[in-house]
């Protein structure tokens, strides 16, 4: 279990991280840095999201898998890594 | 018999209650058969009759009340928590949690998925993946598509006897008419019974001209007044100036007197900028140039007799062809003549014999189109014989630049109003030349053939996207050129300007040195 706390907590120590998440398959917050309702927001949506991302990548291969998604806003960038259980979601902002 | 029963009652038994009893019926009519009646009936044996013996039905519409939809999303503001854990109690939920951090799936699962994040997050650390190069900089239009020109209309003469489109005049406003003259050039070989008509299209409608305008003697050449669109001005075939107004009809609404026109085709008339916008001046191959205005059009207010050697000689004066104008150097004019010499004129000039400044001869023939470029009105393009010549007003001996010798003709010639390196030229076998001095000396950068009999004239819009160019039969086509050759290209204007100025005086230079000074294009 240290592991995990170490791994996020590096993670959220990198320059320009907004926010960390990790979000079961339901949409419960197992561990996040953000409010709830932010959370549970960002793992509703980017669920789906991850959901279609993974079945056109199947559809056009079905031997390709997704390893990761990353949206590109004017504001921020999300990177989404998902598994077939957990999402791990960072929010970040990097420095121009 | 009336059928009548009346019942009475007091008024006093109003109001009381009813009180039944039976009673046996009582008969209270009667009608009873009349046998006569049934002669005028026929008994109907056999008799037909359709019968249905299926379910009687009926039909109603009905139509449900609109369900009114609507899109919405939907924010959840709590998981999906399983159903012994509730929400609200924040023990449960950290107790949940806590089970799941234990679970060793959860732990590989994160460690891998740290790692790919890591990695990501160090990425966009390192560098911005998503910069912009070259961002100031500003966007090139690079037209890589190859010049091309394409026919959008065509407008026949609707005449029988064709006659030739001899001169084109746009409209000054939006340019969607056009003003074409037509007439036969042949010296006394029009065909009889030809019409003198001209007319001006739309260019919607290619099937019928807008309007037809009538003059007494086929039109050489017309123009359309810059200042007021409704006065068009025609110079006819005998030598006089005609005047029409568009919203009065197609008859000549002036004309000039026969003994004061010009004895010859007038083959150049041009308006003239001026605060009435009622003056135009017009030439013609009797040697003369006159300066009219429409107002008191019976006598030119100026004449000047083109006479090079200055002594005002009707006899030795040189033929004019083509005339020139242009309203930014409103005292100048040139003319190019039969002789192929051309000559510029000052009109502010106080002795008649001054009014002739200079000449250019170079060409062979007749110059059929005098332009001066509309962006560096120094240096002009002239046309005629088998070449076209650009010449500089400061060098007075030679064209600056030439066209190689053609296998035919070369009838009109125009700058391009909106590319100063740009101009068209047509010749005697139906062709259409499209010339790019940035682009290409040796030859045309396009060259289309537009028909099988010799093109006349030549007319350029003022937006450079479409020419309207007259054919011997009396077809004016319409093109449209590709946006190559119509938008300014980057840096043309300086590098366009650089050789008018520079090759004159290399000219002079080389010439003065004996050099083989030989610039064709």
């Amino acid at each position: 279990m240290t592991e995990v706390e170490e791994t996020l907590k590096r993670i959220q120590s990198h320059k320009g991280v907004i926010g960390t998440m990790v979000v079961n398959a339901e949409g419960i917050p197992i561990r996040t840095t953000l409010d709830n309702s932010t959370t549970v927001q960002y793992a509703g949506l980017l669920h789906q999201l991850t959901m279609k991302a993974r079945s056109t990548i199947r559809d056009i291969d079905p031997q390709n898998d997704l390893t990761f998604l990353r949206i590109r806003s004017k504001k921020h960038e999300i990177m989404v890594a998902p598994d077939k259980e957990y999402l791990l979601i960072v929010i970040q902002n990097p420095c121009e | 018999m009336e059928i009548v029963y009346v019942y009475l009652k007091k008024r006093s038994e109003f109001g009381k209650q009813c009180n039944f009893s039976d009673r046996p019926a009582d008969l209270n009519v009667d009608i009873l058969p009349n046998p006569k009646l049934a002669a005028q009936f026929v008994e109907r044996n056999p008799v037909d009759m359709g019968i249905q013996c299926s379910v009687s039905m009926s039909e109603h519409e009905a139509n449900t009340e609109r369900f009114e939809m609507e899109t919405r999303g939907v924010n959840h503001i709590e998981g999906g928590w399983p159903k012994d854990v509730n929400p609200l109690e924040l023990e449960q939920t950290i107790r949940f949690r806590k089970k799941v951090e234990k679970d060793e799936n959860y732990i590989n699962t994160i460690t891998q998925l740290g790692v790919i994040m890591e990695h990501c997050i160090k990425q966009n650390n390192a560098i911005d993946i998503y910069e912009e190069y070259f961002d100031d900089e500003e966007e090139v239009e690079v037209t890589e598509e190859a010049s091309s020109a394409k026919t959008i209309n065509v407008f026949r003469d609707p005449q029988e006897i064709k006659r030739t489109a001899t001169h084109l005049s746009w409209h000054p406003d939006g340019n969607r008419k056009l003003a074409v003259a037509y007439s036969c050039l042949d010296f006394q070989r029009a065909p009889m019974g030809m019409s003198h008509d001209s007319y001006v299209w739309d260019l919607e409608n290619p099937n019928r001209p807008e309007m037809a305008l009538k003059p007494s003697s086929p039109l050489v050449t017309v123009e359309y007044n810059p200042k007021d669109s409704h006065v068009i001005l025609g110079g006819c075939y005998n030598g006089q100036i005609a005047c029409w107004d568009t919203r009065k009809g197609s008859l000549v609404a002036e004309l000039s007197t026969i003994e004061f026109s010009h004895r010859d085709p007038v083959y150049g008339s041009i308006w003239l900028q001026s605060k009435t916008g009622t003056e135009c001046f017009s030439a013609s191959t009797d040697g003369q140039v006159m300066w009219w205005d429409i107002r008191k059009i019976s006598e030119p207010t100026e004449v000047v007799i083109l006479d090079i050697t200055k002594k005002e000689q009707l006899e030795n004066a040189l033929g004019a062809i083509s005339l020139e104008f242009e309203s930014t150097l409103p005292t100048k004019f040139m003319v190019g003549t039969e002789q192929g010499i051309v000559i510029s004129c000052n009109r502010k000039a106080k002795t008649p014999a001054e009014k002739i400044v200079c000449t250019f001869s170079g060409h062979h023939g007749p110059i059929y189109a005098l332009q001066r470029n509309p962006f560096y009105p120094k240096n002009f393009l002239t046309v005629g014989d088998w070449t076209a010549r650009i010449w500089s007003e400061d060098s007075r001996e030679s064209s600056i630049m030439w066209t190689k010798y053609h296998m035919a003709y070369l009838t009109d010639g125009a700058w391009s109003p909106v590319r100063p390196a740009v101009f068209f030229t047509t010749k005697m076998d139906g062709t259409l030349d499209i010339w790019d001095v940035m682009f290409k000396h040796s030859d045309p950068a396009l060259s289309l053939k537009v028909c099988d009999e010799a093109l006349f004239c030549l007319r350029v819009q003022d937006n450079g996207c479409l020419i309207a160019c007259g054919s011997q039969r009396g077809t004016t086509t319409l093109l449209e050129v590709s946006s190559g050759l119509s938008t300014l290209q980057r840096n043309e204007k300086n590098i366009a300007s650089s050789p008018w100025v520079q090759t004159p005086v290399l000219h002079v230079v080389l010439r003065l040195s004996r050099g083989l000074l030989q610039r064709p294009l």
